[in-house]
């Protein structure tokens, strides 16, 4: 919302010099949030001044009309001669006043004037259109002041044009509808300054009158709970708004329209009261206030035809045909609070003026405005809650100004049909917000400060606040219990329906203290536990593979059920039933991922498209998997907390999501230099860095089995299921050359992705003992079918071997033709050392031949070369 | 080879000669010190200590001696090859030294070459930011709670206070799934309402995470991005409490000399609730308030639908995005920096921040 300062300063008695700063720094402190000060007097430099056409001679062959004007500036130019100047417009006549640039000044939008010579003559500056002085959107010709303004030639224009002033924008918190008014806003900066306001809410109006200003009937009184209508006869159609209105409307970002609907806007903006002008003429019977019937349709005033909601409230002319609500149920005219419709608006010639002012119902026309997508600036207010007090008042005003700047006659009937109830009472502790706060506040202080919110306080036991000589006195409003704290009963004013709860208040009495003033205390916390061991975990892995040259990537979960297909997902795969969105942001990414990789892959593609060349990445995060029956959750309520029962029902319908870990590498691991070759990236590099997760989350390789799978993306033959304590737990590999084709990567491309949540918890890990007896090395190598898996062998081998064996570690593997078709040796380096005692060579050996024993009894391995 | 039965010849003793024996002393100790090098010093050793060398046959010599002159002469053989190995032994230090400076002149590389072999990884700094803020929580005996991403709709908002027709729960801000009741949570707060559910007080618990937004990616949104929320509740917890705890993390994240300030504010689950500021000193631009996040006294109303009196406890809660806090404190200027996962970007960080 956009307001001038002056028309702010017409109800709170701002300090006469007031800088955007103080006034913004005040504003932010309250609470309003300051997207901009401007201050108009700057906007245009230069001699800006009144002028009064003196002369005009019109320029013939030109394509357009041109007229060369002397205007007379009075001694704005110095010399007190007429200004020559060459204008483009033909709205005026000799004798007019007009604002007149001078060369050297420069309009808004960096539009500098000066002397030129055009249209064959020399032109001395520029008579101003609204547009061009920023001060509206009319350009069909220039501004020819009124004639009732007082200013005389070469006076500075500025002031007569509004160009005096301070705009400032605000943005208004949702729960405070009443400061998006003058009126609101005053009151405000009255508390900031401490000065005094004038509300112009609260001036008198007449009450409503036995006969009504027009038959009205409210049927949803819920819905609309106050509706109040007066009738202006016989104005003159072509009566413009009075400048200084324009003026302000144009400022507050408002078109002008016509004087009634002007008016209705101004006083939107000054009292925050929406309203609305019927063209009385164009109205056929009762008005009937209802929600509407399926299939009623409205042609609302920005020209769209709209299928009404049976929630939408709507405003009926009983009296025009065609209805489809029934008997007396009229048609609609008007989109309730939101918007009017285009056959009941005031038009250029409405000579009966009926002016509504209502008050609905926030949520409803909240729904209705995003139910039709109208955020209009009244729907704007509705929903943040307009003072049901004011209808009266507005309606007084808008007559006034009807009748004022548009002659006619203000009908002596009053409607009002009034179902406002009164505001809740809030009874508080007075001490409350000085425990909240952890400011020592005396009672009289917050007494003082709600009042000045314009609450009444009253004690809690019955007496007025104002009895017991609270004001001036400082100590305390009296009536002190004679144990505990002093309650006090808070009944809010009409304008702020936000406040419903003792903590309402409390935030309005340090608000209006100063949150500046609450003091720093740093709380001390109970002894904590630390970091979860899965939170441990998932730092644990991230570090891993951060220091093996993966580099983290956050990939947003959003995809398309393609990118399972180009997968190669099977059509079963229990991967492809996704989370769907109902609203996502691009329609061909409704689900969630229920992989990391597909669009971690994403990720890599775009890093290669940009010129990099090895790239490796990971990712921890969330997937998302749908339960295998997808009912709504149960409802809860808020009045009290859900049994456990009732949240566990509803928590366990939310899909499954558990913590994942992924990485993808293309390219080189190893990168070429001076040093020599680089080494590609491989299979082999992504499942030891499965290992390597595992192991970092505390998984003993003891308990890690690696076999050989075949699972999408993977390359069939290429890929390994990693299992623990024989639980399927992740996948590693290069993947799939048909998959890498289709996403447009690297070939030899590979990639992990490990369930964190599946794995056990790390166990306490038994230290080893540390024998300080010299090891016996054995090397043994082992032929045997090449199609046995070198992860079970070794564990044979571990396994013969007995308690005597160190380590063991695979450090060559040979086919040859002279091993045999489809063999293969395996050489592996055996380390034997006892706890207690140097190992003998037998001792060693007899170790070996078990270990040996164990794989040839298992896959009839034979020792080579034996 | 032996002389001890030989008789007596005077010629045969002419190696005990003190003369021969200070020639051969002189002989040796100037071989010796031609000698480079440790090999070569070897071999002079040999020829003049060892079995052939004069010294050692003068000692042989010395048994044809009368027994008279038997001990002056084994002291002279003894003196001269004491010098001699004494000569040995100097410049055997001192040709090893020259030796080992050698070796060593000779190993000499560039110790600037490259060995970029392997490649540095990174870690994401919206991950090590959040971890660092937990921490820092963590020291002062918090704990880091987390929830689902996939939300109920009653913990995403209606516990959290913000009722059906609330504007942000509308589908311009708001992912909603295809089931009713479930969305992507908009925010971290819906933690706090499982946290109250899931403990009794005192509750001190910092939630980081992933958080959800209709809004499409550009340089000030994303769809997805990062909080983290602190919530304490306990008795007797105030608005004090919450400025000492902001003011801490802003001095842990930006110095000695930053300070937070508030502006009232609008939540529906924190009254009274304000935005908060900090002051960064480091700002490329130049010292400055910069906002930072929101943050308020939990509203009652969210206690009670978690099960925990208001009128014995109170609390505070606070709330900042990682990416904000990542875009002023390292002036990053585009959203879409952080969100893209391009390498460049994030190994500037390193693993830490």
């Amino acid at each position: 919302m956009r307001i001038p300062v002056s028309w702010l300063r017409e109800h709170v008695e701002l300090p006469a010099e007031l800088s955007p700063e103080e006034l913004d720094q005040a504003l932010v402190e309250l609470g309003v949030e300051v997207e901009s000060i401007v201050d108009l007097r700057s906007t245009v430099t230069g001699s800006l001044v009144v002028g009064e056409v003196l002369e005009i001679e019109e320029l013939t062959g030109f394509k357009k009309p041109i007229r060369f004007v002397r205007v007379d500036v009075g001694a704005a130019n110095g010399t007190g001669e007429p200004q020559e100047i060459v204008c483009g417009a033909s709205n005026f006549a000799v004798g007019d006043r007009v604002v007149v640039i001078l060369p050297g000044g420069v309009l808004p939008g960096g539009f500098a004037i000066g002397a030129r010579k055009t249209y064959g003559r020399n032109s001395n500056g520029m008579i101003c259109s609204v547009r061009e002085l920023g001060i509206g959107d009319d350009h069909a010709g220039i501004l020819v002041l009124p004639e009732d303004v007082p200013a005389k030639p070469g006076d500075d224009a500025r002031p007569v044009v509004g160009l005096d002033d301070v705009v400032v924008e605000v943005e208004i918190t949702p729960d405070r509808g009443y400061a998006l008014s003058v009126r609101g806003l005053a009151r405000e900066l009255s508390h900031a300054f401490e000065v005094p306001f004038r509300d112009p809410g609260l001036a008198a109006a007449p009450g409503a009158t036995a006969e009504p200003a027009y038959p009205v009937r409210v049927v949803d009184t819920v819905g609309c709970d106050r509706f109040a209508a007066r009738v202006v006869r016989g104005i003159d159609p072509a009566a413009e708004s009075p400048i200084w209105m324009r003026q302000r409307l144009t400022h507050a970002g408002i078109r002008t329209i016509s004087l009634p609907v002007d008016i209705t806007n101004y006083l939107m903006l000054e009292l925050g009261q929406p309203m609305h002008a019927f063209d009385l003429g164009a109205l056929r019977g009762e008005l009937v206030v209802r929600r509407a019937v399926p299939g009623e349709r409205l042609t609302t005033l920005d020209g769209v035809d709209r299928a009404l909601d049976p929630e939408d409230l709507v405003i009926c002319d009983a009296g025009l045909p065609g209805g489809v609500a029934g008997d007396g149920g009229g048609v609609p005219i008007s989109l309730a609070a939101v918007m009017g419709g285009e056959t009941s608006e005031v038009a250029d010639s409405t000579v009966d003026v009926l002016f509504e002012a209502a008050h609905w119902d926030p949520v409803v026309v909240g729904r209705t405005a995003r139910r039709h997508r109208l955020f209009s600036e009244a729907a704007k207010r509705w929903e943040r809650g307009v003072d049901p007090a004011l209808p009266l008042v507005a309606l007084e005003r808008a007559v006034e100004l009807l009748t004022t700047y548009g002659g006619g006659a203000a009908g002596a009937e009053v409607l009002d049909v009034d179902h406002v109830s009164p505001p809740h009472r809030i009874v508080i502790d007075a001490d409350l917000p000085a425990r909240r706060a952890g400011v020592p506040y005396e009672p009289a202080r917050v007494v003082a400060l709600l009042e000045r919110v314009g609450c009444a306080v009253a004690l809690g036991d019955g007496r007025s606040v104002a009895g017991n000589g609270r004001a001036g006195t400082g100590n305390g409003p009296g009536g002190r219990h004679a144990s505990g704290p002093e309650t006090l009963v808070v009944t809010p004013p009409t304008w702020r329906p936000d406040l419903t709860d003792p903590a309402d208040l409390v935030e309005e009495v340090i608000r209006l203290d100063g949150y500046d003033k609450v003091p720093s205390v740093l709380p001390v916390a109970p002894p904590g536990r630390g970091l979860t061991p899965e939170q441990r975990r998932r730092r644990s892995v991230s570090r891993t593979l951060a220091e093996g040259g993966f580099v983290e990537s956050l990939s947003p979960p959003f995809v398309s059920a393609e990118l399972f297909d180009r997968l190669g997902l099977p059509a079963d795969d229990p991967r492809r039933s996704a989370v769907r969105l109902a609203n996502p942001l691009a329609d061909t990414e409704p689900l969630m991922r229920t992989m990391l990789l597909g669009t971690l892959l994403g990720t890599l593609r775009r890093n290669l498209g940009r010129g990099h060349r090895d790239v490796a990445l990971y990712e921890i995060g969330m997937v998302f998997l749908p339960r295998p029956r997808t009912a709504p959750p149960p409802a809860m309520g808020v009045e009290h907390r859900p049994s456990d029962e009732e949240f566990q029902a509803a928590d366990a319908a939310l899909p499954d999501q558990p913590w994942r870990v992924a990485a993808v590498r293309s390219g080189e691991v190893e990168q070429a230099g001076w040093w020599g070759p680089g080494r590609p990236a491989g299979w082999a590099d992504a499942v030891e860095a499965g290992r390597d997760v595992l192991a970092a989350a505390g998984i003993p390789g003891d308990r890690v089995v690696v076999r050989q799978a075949g699972y999408a993306p993977w390359h069939p033959g290429r890929c390994a299921e990693f299992r623990v304590d024989d639980a399927l737990v992740g996948h590693a590999g290069e993947l799939h050359p048909a998959v890498l084709a289709e996403l447009d990567l690297p070939p030899r491309t590979s990639a992990l992705e490990i369930d964190l949540d599946a794995l056990p918890s790390a166990p306490v890990v038994p230290a080893p003992r540390i024998s300080g007896y010299p090891p016996a090395l054995i090397d043994v190598a082992l032929v045997l079918d090449a199609g046995v898996p070198a992860d079970e062998v070794g564990r044979a081998l571990a396994e013969g071997a007995g308690e005597l064996l160190e380590s063991i570690r695979l450090f060559d593997v040979y086919e040859a033709e002279q091993l045999g078709q489809g063999r293969r040796s395996l050489a592996y380096k055996l380390v034997f050392r006892a706890p207690d005692r140097t190992l003998t060579g037998e001792e060693a050996v007899a170790a070996r031949d078990a270990a040996v024993a164990e794989a040839a009894r298992r896959f009839g391995a034979v020792l080579r070369g034996a | 080879m032996t002389y001890r039965n030989d008789p007596y010849d005077p010629k045969q003793v002419a190696l005990l000669d003190p003369e021969a024996l200070a020639a051969a002393v002189a002989d040796a100790t100037a071989a010796f010190d031609a000698a480079t090098d440790p090999d070569g010093l070897a071999e002079l050793r040999r020829a003049h200590l060892g079995d052939r060398a004069p010294v050692s046959l003068a000692r042989r010599e010395i048994g044809a001696l009368p027994p008279a002159a038997k001990s002056d002469a084994g002291k002279r053989v003894n003196e001269a090859r004491r010098s001699i190995e004494s000569a040995h032994a100097e410049r055997l230090t001192v040709v090893q030294a020259a030796q080992a400076e050698r070796i060593l002149a000779e190993e000499r590389v560039d110790v600037t070459l490259p060995y970029d072999r392997r490649p540095r990884g990174a870690r994401h700094p919206i991950s090590t930011l959040s971890e660092r803020i937990g921490d820092l929580f963590v020291g002062m005996g918090y704990e880091i709670a987390e929830g689902p991403e996939v939300e109920l709709e009653w913990t995403n908002f209606d516990a959290l206070n913000i009722p059906p027709d609330h504007p942000a729960r509308g589908t311009m801000d708001t992912f909603y799934l295809d089931v009713p009741g479930m969305v992507l949570r908009t925010h971290t707060s819906p933690v706090q309402a499982r946290t109250m559910l899931a403990r009794k007080p005192p509750i001190y618990v910092v939630c980081p995470g992933r958080v959800y937004r209709t809004d499409e990616l550009d340089a000030t949104h994303s769809p997805v991005f990062h909080q983290v929320e602190g919530l304490v509740v306990d008795e007797g917890i105030t608005m004090a409490h919450l400025r000492g705890t902001l003011d801490h993390l802003a001095k842990a994240m930006f110095g000695a000399e930053a300070r937070t300030r508030w502006r009232p504010h609008y939540f529906p689950f924190t009254e009274p609730s304000g935005e908060f500021d900090v002051w960064f000193a480091q700002h490329r631009d130049g010292p400055r308030w910069v906002e930072w996040g929101g943050c308020g006294m939990v509203n009652p109303r969210v206690l009670r639908a978690c099960g925990i009196d208001p009128d014995v406890y109170s609390g505070f809660a606070f709330g900042m995005g990682i990416e904000r806090t990542l875009m002023f404190r390292h002036g990053i200027g585009d959203m879409r920096d952080m969100a893209e996962g391009d390498v460049r970007f994030t190994r500037a960080f390193g693993v830490e921040v």
